[in-house]
C-alpha cells in the first residue's frame, strides 16, 4: 500500500457528507436513527473499524480523517444487506460505502491485491489480466460457431453481453458454453461482441474506481453504437446492474435483461425441450446483484422448478436475507486481504447453510459464485458431496 | 534541492503472444502491446518516495513509443514534477547503447543528483541500460537496489545479492542506481487523476537527431524456443506411467 500523505482540509468532512446527498435517496442519511441494524447485518461488520452506522455517527461529529486512514472499509463487499434492513431507507451501499472507498482510493489507501485488478481492467478491459484478444476464446472448439457482431454484420434480436468471468474464468466458461447451448436450442437470434467487449466496470465502481467505470462504460457504449440489436442479455448480474441502472446515468441507454428474466419468458419452449434427468434436491443462492440490488427473486426459482425431478428447498437466508458470497464490491480481488482481517470466508458460511438443507446441488446465477463456492466445498466439513451449478448448467443438462 | 531523474521505457507486454517479424531478427511490432518496464515502474516509485521523504524534484524521461503519453501522464498523476519524451525513430534497430547515449545527452540540462532506472528489462539485448548511462555520464553505478536513503550529497543504498544477502553501500552523488524493487510497490493512481493530468500537464519533448547504436549486439536470428527431440511423453494410466518411469530410471542407472 502506497504511503501517500493523507491530509485533508477541515471542510473535507463536510464536503464528503454533502456529496452523499447526491445519490438517489441520499438525503435520507440525515434521518439515520443510529439503530445499528446496518452494522449488525453486515457480514464483515465485526471486523470493520467503521461499519456504516458508526461511520455516520463520526461524520456527524465532523471527523472523517480517521475513516480515510482505516483500511477496513475495503471489507465492504457491496452486498446491499445494510440497505435492505435500514428503517430509514438510506442508500448505504451505493452511497456511503462506495463514496468512502472512492476517497480511500484517491488518498492512495488501497490494498495491493485490488490495485492489480484495477490496473488490469484499465489496460486489458478485464480484471483478470487476460489478453482482450482472447475474450471469445471460451467458444473455441465448440461444434457450432458462436456468432460475433463484427463478423455477422447484420442486426440481431439479442446482444449477449458475456462479461469478464464468464469469458475468461475456466470454471465459469462451462456456464457460458451451457448458455450458448440453451440459446441455440431455443433458436434465439443472437450474437456476442467478442474482443470488442470490455468489462462492464460495475465491481470496479463499487470498489471506488468511478473514473475507471466511466472509461469502461464509454468503451462499451462506442461498440454498442456500432451495431443494431433489440436488447442486451447477460448471465452476469453485475453487468446487468451496470447496464440497467448505471449506464443510463452516463447517457448510455439500452434495454437489458438478466438471462433468468429472458428465459422465464420462454419457459414453455424450454419445458418442451426437457427430457427426464432424475430426481434432484436443489437449493438456490440469491446473488446480491440479482436479488437485493435488483429485486429478481422469482425468475430463477421458476426456471429451477420447471426442470423435471427438481425439488427446490430454501436456505434459512434466502431472497432479501441472502448471504453474500464475498465477491462483490471488489471482494473478488480482495480474498487475501479479507482472510487476513477476518479469518473467515463468506462463501464458507453460505456453503454450510446449503449443506444443512441436505440438498445435493447449490444452484447459483452469477459468474462470481461457482469458483467461490467450489473453493468452500473443498474446505467446509460435510460439504464434500455438494455440487455447485449455475441454473443455466442445470437447464442445459436437462435438455 | 535534489534533482532526481528516472529513465523509464515501455517494453513488450507478455500478455499477448510474441510474434517474430518477417525479417526474422526482431519482434513483430504490429500486434505487440507495450507496458512500462516493471523495474522502471519501481524506479519511479522509489523516486517519488525519496521526494516525499527528503524533498526534491522528480523528472521522468522516456523514449517515444506507442502509449508513452499515457504512461507519462500516469506518472505525472502519481506525483512526478516533470515528464519528458525523447523523440526519434526508436522502433527499428534501436538498442540500449543508443538509448543510453540519447538519455545521457538530454539529462545533463537537468543537472541530476541522482538517476534511477530499472535494473533490467525484458527487451535488453545488449545489457542493462543503467550501467551504460553511468558510463556515458562518468558517474558511479550500483544495481539490484531495493532501498535508498539520502543525507546531503551522500546516498546509502541497499543492494540485493543472491541467497537473501543485502549489502548497505554508500555512494557519492551524482550517481546512477539500477532499481530491483522500490521500498513500496508502485502506487495506484485513480483514473480520474490521470484524466485530469491529460488536460493540465505537458509532456516536454526532446528531439534525438541521431541514434548511435555502436557497441551493441546484432541479432542474426530471432526465434521461439524450439521443441527438443529429447522429451518423451508417457501415455497410459498412473500404474503404466509409474512402471515406465521406474524402467527409465533403471536404464539411466539412477536406481
Ligand atoms: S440501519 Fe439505517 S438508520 Fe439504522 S444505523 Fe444504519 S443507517 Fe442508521
Ligand atoms: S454493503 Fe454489505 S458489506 Fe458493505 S457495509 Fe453494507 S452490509 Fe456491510
Amino acid at each position: 500500500m502506497a504511503a501517500n500523505s493523507i491530509s485533508r482540509s477541515p471542510s473535507f468532512t463536510q464536503e464528503f457528507y454533502q456529496s452523499l446527498f447526491k445519490v438517489i435517496d441520499g438525503e435520507n442519511i440525515k434521518t439515520c436513527l443510529q439503530c445499528a441494524n446496518c452494522s449488525g447485518v453486515c457480514p464483515f461488520g465485526h471486523v470493520m473499524d467503521f461499519p456504516p452506522g458508526r461511520m455516520i455517527s463520526w461524520l456527524r461529529a465532523g471527523i472523517f480523517d480517521e475513516v480515510i486512514k482505516a483500511d477496513s472499509v475495503w471489507m465492504c463487499v457491496s452486498c446491499y444487506a445494510c440497505v435492505e434492513v435500514c428503517p430509514k431507507n438510506i442508500p448505504l451501499t451505493p452511497g456511503l460505502m462506495t463514496r468512502a472507498k472512492e476517497e480511500l482510493l484517491l488518498a492512495g489507501n488501497i490494498p495491493t491485491e485490488l490495485q492489480s485488478a484495477l490496473e488490469f481492467s484499465q489496460r486489458y478491459g478485464n480484471p483478470l489480466g487476460e489478453s482482450p484478444r482472447k475474450r471469445a476464446d471460451w467458444a473455441k472448439g465448440l461444434e457450432t460457431e458462436v456468432p460475433i457482431m463484427r463478423k455477422l454484420n447484420r442486426p440481431v434480436d439479442v446482444l449477449w453481453f458475456v462479461g469478464d468471468y464468464a469469458s475468461y474464468h475456466p470454471r465459469v466458461q462451462q456456464t457460458t458454453r451451457a448458455f450458448f447451448k440453451v440459446l441455440t436450442a431455443l433458436g434465439v437470434d443472437f450474437a456476442i461482441l467478442g474482443p470488442e467487449e470490455s468489462s462492464d466496470g460495475d465491481s470496479q465502481r463499487m470498489a471506488g474506481e468511478r473514473g475507471l467505470f466511466e472509461m469502461l462504460a464509454e468503451k462499451n457504449a462506442k461498440v454498442f453504437e456500432k451495431y443494431e440489436f433489440g436488447e442486451i442479455i447477460t448471465t452476469d448480474p453485475h453487468a446487468y446492474n451496470a447496464i440497467k441502472n448505471e449506464y443510463p446515468t452516463l447517457g448510455i441507454e439500452y434495454p437489458v435483461r438478466h438471462y433468468t428474466e429472458f428465459l422465464v419468458e420462454r419457459i414453455d419452449d424450454i419445458k418442451a425441450l426437457f427430457k427426464g434427468n432424475g430426481e434432484m434436491r436443489i437449493t438456490y443462492h440469491d446473488p446480491c446483484y440479482l436479488g437485493r440490488a435488483n429485486g429478481i427473486y422469482d425468475a430463477p426459482r421458476e426456471l429451477l422448478e420447471a426442470i423435471p425431478g427438481v425439488e427446490l428447498v430454501e436456505m434459512p437466508h434466502s431472497r432479501t436475507t441472502s448471504l453474500c458470497c464475498g465477491g462483490g464490491g471488489g471482494g473478488m480481488w480482495l480474498d487475501g486481504f479479507q482472510w487476513e482481517k477476518a479469518h473467515v470466508r463468506l462463501s464458507d458460511w453460505r456453503v454450510k447453510e446449503a449443506v444443512d438443507t441436505e440438498a445435493s446441488i447449490l444452484a447459483v446465477a452469477c459468474p462470481y459464485e461457482p469458483p467461490r463456492f467450489e473453493d468452500s466445498v473443498k474446505t467446509v466439513a460435510g460439504a464434500e458431496k455438494l455440487i455447485v451449478k449455475d441454473i443455466i448448467e442445470l437447464l442445459a443438462e436437462a435438455i | 534541492m535534489t534533482n532526481i531523474v528516472v529513465f523509464a521505457k515501455l517494453v513488450p507486454d507478455l500478455v499477448e503472444e510474441l510474434e517474430i517479424a518477417d525479417n526474422g531478427i526482431a519482434l513483430d511490432m504490429e500486434w505487440l502491446r507495450l507496458i512500462i518496464n516493471e523495474f522502471d515502474n519501481h524506479a519511479v516509485e522509489q523516486a517519488l518516495i525519496l521526494k516525499e521523504r527528503t524533498g526534491g524534484e522528480v523528472t521522468v524521461i522516456a523514449p517515444q513509443a506507442e502509449g508513452v503519453d499515457e504512461m507519462l501522464y500516469t506518472i505525472a498523476a502519481k506525483g512526478a514534477d516533470r515528464v519528458m519524451m525523447l523523440k526519434g525513430d526508436f522502433e527499428a534497430g534501436v538498442n540500449n547503447h543508443a538509448l543510453a547515449r540519447a538519455f545521457a545527452t538530454t539529462v545533463q540540462t537537468y543537472q541530476p543528483d541522482l538517476i534511477l532506472t530499472g535494473v533490467q528489462a525484458n527487451d535488453d539485448l545488449d545489457g542493462a541500460v543503467g550501467p551504460l548511462i553511468a558510463e556515458y555520464l562518468g558517474m558511479p553505478y550500483i544495481g539490484y537496489i531495493s532501498g535508498v536513503s539520502m543525507a546531503g550529497d551522500k546516498l546509502s543504498a541497499q543492494k540485493e545479492y543472491p541467497g537473501g544477502l543485502i549489502a548497505e553501500m554508500e555512494v557519492a552523488l551524482p550517481a546512477v542506481l539500477g532499481i530491483q524493487a522500490g521500498e513500496e510497490p508502485p502506487r495506484y493512481v485513480a483514473i480520474s487523476k490521470v484524466r485530469q493530468m491529460m488536460k493540465t500537464a505537458t509532456i516536454d519533448e526532446y528531439d534525438v537527431a541521431e541514434l548511435n547504436t555502436s557497441g551493441g549486439v546484432t541479432a542474426n536470428r530471432m526465434y521461439a524456443p524450439e521443441v527438443s527431440e529429447r522429451a518423451e511423453m508417457l501415455a497410459g494410466d498412473e500404474d503404466e506411467v509409474a512402471t515406465r518411469l521406474v524402467e527409465i530410471f533403471k536404464e539411466a542407472g539412477l536406481v
